[in-house]
C-alpha cells in the first residue's frame, strides 16, 4: 500500500470522522484516498478553499468532541500554523499530516526533512508543542497515526505526524491492526450543545489579563513534562558497543541503516539511533544509546536541524557532526559511509 | 397602566432609549451616577408610559425590562 | 401588570464590554430573543470572530467557539459538518468577514454550508481604535484614512450582500440596521428567517446588520445613528439581496 494512502486509512479504522484538506505535492493520495471512503465510512470529507480554512474546519469539528484531521505538504503547514497555535491553545486534540517537501518558499516537490524546527519548536505563535512523531515506514505511519489519535485526546493537544515525500509516495506491504478506537470522554469541555442540561461551553484561546493567560501556558507545560517523561519513543540498532553513533529520523534512517550496515560489514564500530518522537525528543534515550561512543553523526534532509536537539540532548558532551543533503535529494548509503569514515570511524 | 425599569448598575447612559420613547418620558438622569460613573436613564413620568418598549428595543446593553 | 419586555435566557446575565450606544448589544439580544423563541439554545454552537465582539462567547448562552480572525465560517463548517443536527452561527465584523476573512466567507457561502452568519458592518475597525475597514465609506476619516478614504488609493468599500448575492449557495442575503425601531423589528425577522432557513437545510444564510461605533466614528450614541441612516443606508442600501425561498435569483 502506498504511504500516503495507508494513512488516510490507518486514520478512519482510529475513528477519525472527519478530514479537511487542501491538494498538495507529495501528499494529494492521502486526501483522494478520504474522498473515496470517508463518507461510506459514515464521515465527513470535504476538500477546503485553502489550508487555512481546512484547518480551522478541524479546529471546529474537534471543538465539538469528533475525531478530526487534516494533512499537507510543507508549504501548507506554514499556512496552518496559525490554526495550529489556536487549536494548541484552546487545548483541542487533533491529527495533523505533515509529509515533507523541500523548501523555503515554494521549495521543491521531492522529500526533505526541513521541518523539523517547524514541528518541534516554531509551528505557530506562542508558548506551546505539539506530540510530532516521525515514522521510517508504512507500517509505522500506520502505527503512529492510530497512536497519534490517543494520545492527542489523552493530553488534548494537537499531535503531527512529520513524514516526508519519500514515504508518502513509497508502496510496503501493511498490516492493521484489528483495534476498536478508543472513546474518550469529552463531555466535560465538548462545545456540542448544553442541551439545557450544563454550563455552556466555551472553547477559546483569549485571556486578556496576563496572569490568567500565563496560568493557561504554565500549566500546559505542566502537562508537556509529563510527556516528555512518558511519551518518548526511539530506536537503537547497533548502538551497545558503538564508538559512533548516527542519528537519523523517518526516511533518513533507512539510508542510514544501510550505511550502518555496510560499514559493520567492514568492521566499523557503528550504530544508529532514531527518534521516533521529534517532540518530545527522546533524550533519556539517546544518552544511554551514546554512552559507549566517542562520536555523534547527525544525518538529515535539510541543513542540519535535529542535529541542536541532540547537542542539547547530550549536553555537548561529545562532539557531534553533520551531514545532510537538503532541497529534496536524498543522502546515498555510500555518502553517509564515506561520512563515518571521514570521522575516524574505522577498524 | 405600565412601567418601564432601568437596571441602573447596567445603564451606560447612552440615550438611545431617550430618543426612541415616542412619548419622551425617558431621560439620562445628570444628577445621579452608577458605580461605573455613568449618568443613567430613568422614566421622568410613569403615568405617561404607554409600554411599546421601545426604549427597552433599542437599549444596547439590556437593562430594561417593560410591564404593561 | 405583565412583563412585555426583558432580557431574553439566550443573553447570559452579565455586563457588556461595549462601549456606550453600541448597538452590537442590540444584535446580540436579537439573536439571543431567536434562540429563545425557536427554543435551540441547548442545541446551538456559535463562534465568535476576532474584533470587538471577540468576547461574545461570555454574552450568548449557547455554547460557543472563538475563532482565529476571519475563520469563523471554516470553524461553524467543521462544526455543522460533523453535527448537521446542531444550529449554527457565526458573529463577525466587517474586518473579519469581509476582508481578512473574505475567502473563508465567500466559499462557506458558495458551498451553501447549512449556516447562518451575522455580519455586523460599521465601516470601521472598532477594537484596534478606529482603522479603515473594507466597508469604510469614501471620505470617511479613520485613523489610517486620516484625509478621509480615497478609493484611488485605498479602493472602493465592499457591498457584501450584493456580492454574495450571485452565488447559487446562499439561501437568504438580507441587509437591516438597526437604529431604530421598526429596523430592528426589521431585523430580528431578517435573522429569525436566517435560522429557520437552517432548520430547514436551505443552505447558507446571512443577515448584514448596518451597525454604529460612536468612539471610533467621534459621534454621540445618537448622532451615531443619524450617521448610520443618512450615510450608511444610502451607500449600502437595506433589504434582500437574494432569497432563494421565496425566488432568488438562480
Amino acid at each position: 500500500m502506498k504511504g500516503n494512502e495507508a494513512l488516510a486509512e490507518a486514520a478512519m479504522r482510529a475513528g477519525c470522522k472527519c478530514f479537511f484538506g487542501y491538494p498538495i505535492t507529495p501528499q494529494t493520495e492521502l486526501a483522494a484516498y478520504m474522498a473515496k471512503r470517508m463518507q461510506k465510512n459514515g464521515g465527513v470529507f470535504l476538500q477546503a478553499e485553502s489550508e487555512i480554512a481546512a484547518i480551522n474546519m478541524v479546529l471546529g469539528a474537534a471543538s465539538t468532541g469528533v475525531r478530526a484531521m487534516t494533512s499537507s505538504s510543507s508549504p501548507g503547514i506554514s499556512l496552518k500554523s496559525e490554526g495550529i497555535s489556536y487549536i494548541a491553545g484552546s487545548d483541542l486534540p487533533c491529527v495533523i499530516i505533515n509529509v515533507e517537501r523541500g523548501g523555503p518558499g515554494l521549495g521543491g516537490i521531492q522529500p526533505s526533512q526541513a521541518d523539523y524546527w517547524q514541528a518541534t519548536k516554531g509551528l505557530g505563535h506562542g508558548d506551546f508543542h505539539l506530540l510530532v512523531y516521525a515514522p521510517a515506514s508504512v507500517q509505522e505511519m500506520v502505527d503512529m497515526v492510530i497512536n497519534a489519535f490517543d494520545k492527542a485526546d489523552t493530553y488534548r493537544m494537537p499531535a503531527m505526524i512529520l513524514a516526508d515525500g519519500l514515504l508518502g509516495q513509497m508502496m510496503e506491504p501493511v498490516t492493521f491492526p484489528e483495534v476498536e478506537p478508543k472513546v474518550y470522554d469529552k463531555s466535560s469541555w465538548a462545545a456540542d450543545g448544553h442541551k439545557g442540561q450544563r454550563e455552556h461551553h466555551i472553547i477559546n484561546s483569549l485571556y486578556l489579563t496576563p496572569e490568567a493567560l500565563e496560568k493557561t501556558v504554565v500549566d500546559r507545560f505542566a502537562k508537556y513534562d509529563i510527556i516528555k517523561e512518558k511519551e518518548t519513543d526511539a530506536e537503537c540498532y547497533l548502538t551497545d558497543d558503538a564508538d559512533i553513533v548516527v542519528c537519523a529520523f523517518g526516511a533518513t534512517a533507512r539510508v542510514v541503516k544501510s550505511a550502518v550496515n555496510e560499514a559493520r560489514e567492514q568492521g566499523i564500530k557503528v550504530g544508529m539511533f532514531r527518534p521516533k518522537t521529534l517532540w518530545p525528543f527522546p533524550v533519556k534515550e539517546i544518552c544511554k544509546a551514546t554512552e559507549s561512543a566517542s562520536k555523534i553523526l547527525s544525518v538529515e534532509m535539510s541543513m542540519g536541524q535535529m542535529v541542536d536537539d541532540i547537542k542539547l540532548a547530550i549536553n555537548c558532551s561529545k562532539p557531534v557532526e553533520f551531514f545532510g543533503r537538503t532541497g529534496g535529494v536524498i543522502p546515498t548509503p555510500a555518502e553517509v559511509l564515506a561520512k563515518i569514515k571521514a570521522m575516524g570511524g574505522n577498524n | 397602566m405600565a412601567k418601564m425599569t432601568v437596571r441602573t448598575e447596567r445603564c451606560k447612559g447612552c440615550g438611545l432609549c431617550a430618543e426612541a420613547c415616542p412619548k419622551k418620558i425617558v431621560q439620562i438622569n445628570k444628577e445621579k451616577r452608577n458605580k461605573a460613573g455613568y449618568f443613567t436613564a430613568e422614566c421622568i413620568d410613569d403615568n405617561a408610559c404607554i409600554g411599546c418598549a421601545m426604549c427597552a428595543m433599542m437599549c444596547p446593553d439590556c437593562c430594561i425590562t417593560v410591564e404593561k | 401588570m405583565a412583563v412585555v419586555f426583558e432580557r431574553p435566557k439566550s443573553l447570559c446575565d452579565v455586563p457588556l464590554h461595549y462601549c456606550p450606544g453600541c448597538t452590537h448589544g442590540i444584535v446580540h439580544r436579537l439573536v439571543a430573543e431567536v434562540m429563545d423563541e425557536m427554543g435551540i439554545e441547548g442545541n446551538t454552537v456559535g463562534v465568535c470572530p476576532v474584533g470587538c465582539s471577540v468576547m461574545a462567547y461570555d454574552y450568548f448562552g449557547c455554547d460557543m467557539i472563538e475563532a482565529p480572525h476571519g475563520r469563523a465560517p471554516a470553524v461553524a463548517t467543521g462544526v455543522k459538518r460533523t453535527n448537521p443536527d446542531k444550529f449554527v452561527f457565526t458573529y463577525q465584523g466587517d474586518g473579519d468577514l469581509a476582508a481578512i476573512g473574505t475567502a473563508e466567507t465567500v466559499h462557506a457561502a458558495t458551498r451553501g454550508e447549512n449556516i447562518v452568519v451575522i455580519f455586523i458592518n460599521n465601516t470601521i475597525y472598532g477594537m484596534t481604535g478606529g482603522q479603515m475597514a473594507p466597508t469604510t465609506l469614501p471620505g470617511q476619516v479613520t485613523q489610517t484614512t486620516p484625509f478621509g478614504r480615497n478609493p484611488e488609493l485605498a479602493g472602493y468599500p465592499v457591498r457584501v450582500c450584493e456580492m454574495l448575492s450571485t452565488l447559487t449557495g446562499v439561501a437568504l442575503a438580507q441587509r437591516v440596521a438597526v437604529d431604530s425601531v421598526p429596523h430592528v423589528r426589521e431585523a430580528k425577522k431578517a435573522i429569525r428567517k436566517a435560522f429557520e432557513n437552517q432548520k430547514e437545510k436551505k443552505g447558507f444564510s446571512i443577515v448584514e446588520v448596518l451597525s454604529t461605533c460612536p468612539t471610533n466614528w467621534g459621534l454621540t450614541p445618537t448622532d451615531a445613528l443619524k450617521r448610520l441612516r443618512d450615510e450608511m443606508i444610502p451607500y449600502y442600501p437595506l433589504g434582500v439581496y437574494k432569497d432563494s425561498v421565496a425566488g432568488g435569483n438562480d
